[in-house]
């Protein structure tokens, strides 16, 4: 049983900062199977939030009906206190500017070269035409993550730390003001890990972004957060900062610690 | 309660509804404002420039191979100077279309399937709709509208190689003029065997294009569902070849040829 006096999801405070994402029970189900069966959440203004959790138990799903790439069956999901249930296609192109998502494998566009992926979502969704400034922005952004001299670089040509940063720099570009991250750490070696993660951090910090960042790394999670919700059965059973959570007495959030 | 197992026939069903969508979401795109016309461009060089030279040497063996296998048997009847007739006219109608339109699946159908399948699989093209970019539009349309421009262009230019190839065959033994090989070749064909046999390679390019986009856009997440996507649309893409083409003809004897 979960143990409920300490860990248990806490009510909204009027004393939090305001809420950018607010999720109230969100169920999404793929035929059958019910993945999300009762998710609630808050994501304050400029706060981390870790998400954890095994497997299969619906992380990736939330974040992905957080900016539309999937669309839940019931429940309510505001983002900056806008139902996203029945956006026109032009509003959700609206608010992927201010939505970023950094994918599991970063996502490159395997044909382009890094300028090209990091112009591409220059020229789409704020339909930038000054090729002079575009070059700057992407300079600048890959400045940022350490990586100018692979501005010319095919993706095939870089390592999987490198692509994590370049994923990452093509998702800051549009300079959202939240950032998704799914499972940013995944496939890395430990030292590598441990230098997206800080990296998330710094900028969190420079773009004063508000970030929910789907791991099983507790490296990571020990960096990045600011609070952690630990998901399981496609709900959320525990809230807490990272040491609440490492000392409380729930043997499955105690699991992910050990 | 016991869930009923869908049926191959309700399988083949829902399959066909889901092409039937994705045709409605091509067409829909088709005519939408902010074409892609640098990747429409793209799209046409590879796949009509790129597969030059495979088809220009089948076109130029098929009439090659068409004069040597028939010309004994014409001469043994005393019809050798209908050789050249006979090749413009069987190339033309029916073996040309068909057969580049066979390769055209083979290459063109199974290498779209494979990069959307590899797209989708490594997350880019989610990637791309949250950078505000339609991949319908993107992806499909540009790639689908290439094949429909550059598969009845490419069927023309192994139709012409066709001929040399069939005039090269028929002076390995006898010796005969281009101007008499060609005026024979064309006195034989009329607007009723051109036009027809064009329009064919227009519904011929669009199911190269369509299949390939689809089983591409359509694989399940996974390494071994893009060379489920490569093969399957190669087969399916022949067999859509094969029956508008039974289809054509049957048309085409009523409307052209009567």
């Amino acid at each position: 049983m979960l143990d409920t006096s300490t860990q248990h999801i806490k009510p909204p405070s009027n004393s939090k900062p305001a809420a950018v994402v607010t999720i109230r029970h969100l169920k999404k189900a793929f035929g059958s199977k019910e993945v999300l069966s009762d998710i609630n959440m808050d994501l304050y203004k400029g706060e981390n939030l870790v998400v954890l959790g095994k497997s299969g138990q619906g992380k990736s799903v939330t974040i992905k009906c957080i900016v539309g790439l999937l669309s839940h069956d019931s429940g309510t999901l505001e983002v900056f206190d806008k139902d996203v249930k029945g956006l026109s296609e032009d509003e959700w192109k609206a608010l992927r500017i201010k939505v970023g998502f950094l994918f599991q494998s970063g996502a490159l566009y395997d044909s382009m070269t890094v300028e090209q992926n990091l112009s591409f979502p220059l020229t789409r969704a704020l339909k930038l035409k000054d090729k002079n400034d575009i070059r700057a922005r992407v300079e600048e952004v890959l400045e940022g993550v350490g990586l100018l001299d692979a501005i010319d670089k095919m993706p095939s040509d870089l390592s999987g730390g490198m692509r994590k940063r370049i994923g990452l720099a093509r998702t800051l570009i549009l300079k959202p003001e939240i950032m998704l991250y799914d499972e940013p750490t995944t496939g890395l070696d430990p030292i590598t890990s441990r230098e997206i993660s800080e990296l998330i951090l710094e900028m969190q910090k420079k773009y004063q972004t508000s970030s929910v960042i789907i791991t099983h790394d507790m490296a990571c999670a020990k960096i990045t957060a600011d609070r952690i919700m630990v998901m399981n059965d496609g709900s959320f059973v525990a809230e807490g900062n990272y040491d609440e959570l490492e000392n409380g007495t729930d043997e499955l959030v105690r699991s992910f610690f050990k | 309660m016991v869930k009923s197992v869908p049926s191959s026939w309700t399988k083949q069903l829902i399959a066909a509804g889901d092409q039937v969508g994705f045709m409605t979401g091509f067409f829909r795109n088709s005519f939408r404002t902010g074409f892609e016309w640098n990747e429409f461009l793209r799209q046409s060089y590879i796949i009509g420039f790129k597969s030059f030279s495979l088809v220009g040497i089948t076109g130029f063996v098929l009439g090659f191979v068409l004069t040597l296998q028939s010309e004994p048997t014409m001469k043994a009847f005393g019809a050798g100077s209908f050789v050249p007739s006979m090749v413009a006219i069987s190339v033309i109608r029916e073996v040309g279309p068909v057969i580049i339109a066979l390769i055209c699946a083979g290459k063109i159908s199974s290498s779209i399937g494979a990069e959307l399948g590899s797209m989708k699989v490594s997350e880019q093209i989610d990637a791309m709709e949250v950078s505000g970019t339609n991949p319908i539009q993107y992806l499909v349309v540009t790639r689908i509208l290439a094949c429909i421009i550059m598969i009845p262009l490419l069927t023309l230019m192994a139709d012409a190689l066709a001929l040399v190839g069939g005039f090269a065959a028929s002076n390995i033994n006898n010796k005969m003029s281009a101007t008499l090989y060609f005026s024979k070749a064309f006195s034989a064909l009329t607007f009723a065997d051109l036009i027809p046999a064009f329009i064919k390679t227009i519904f011929f390019g669009f199911a190269v294009g369509f299949v390939g986009c689809y089983k591409g856009y359509n694989s399940d997440r996974g390494t071994e569902s893009v060379g489920v996507a490569a093969n399957s649309a190669v087969v399916s893409a022949s067999l859509w070849i094969i029956v508008l083409d039974a289809i054509m003809v049957q048309l085409t004897s009523v409307f052209a040829y009567n």
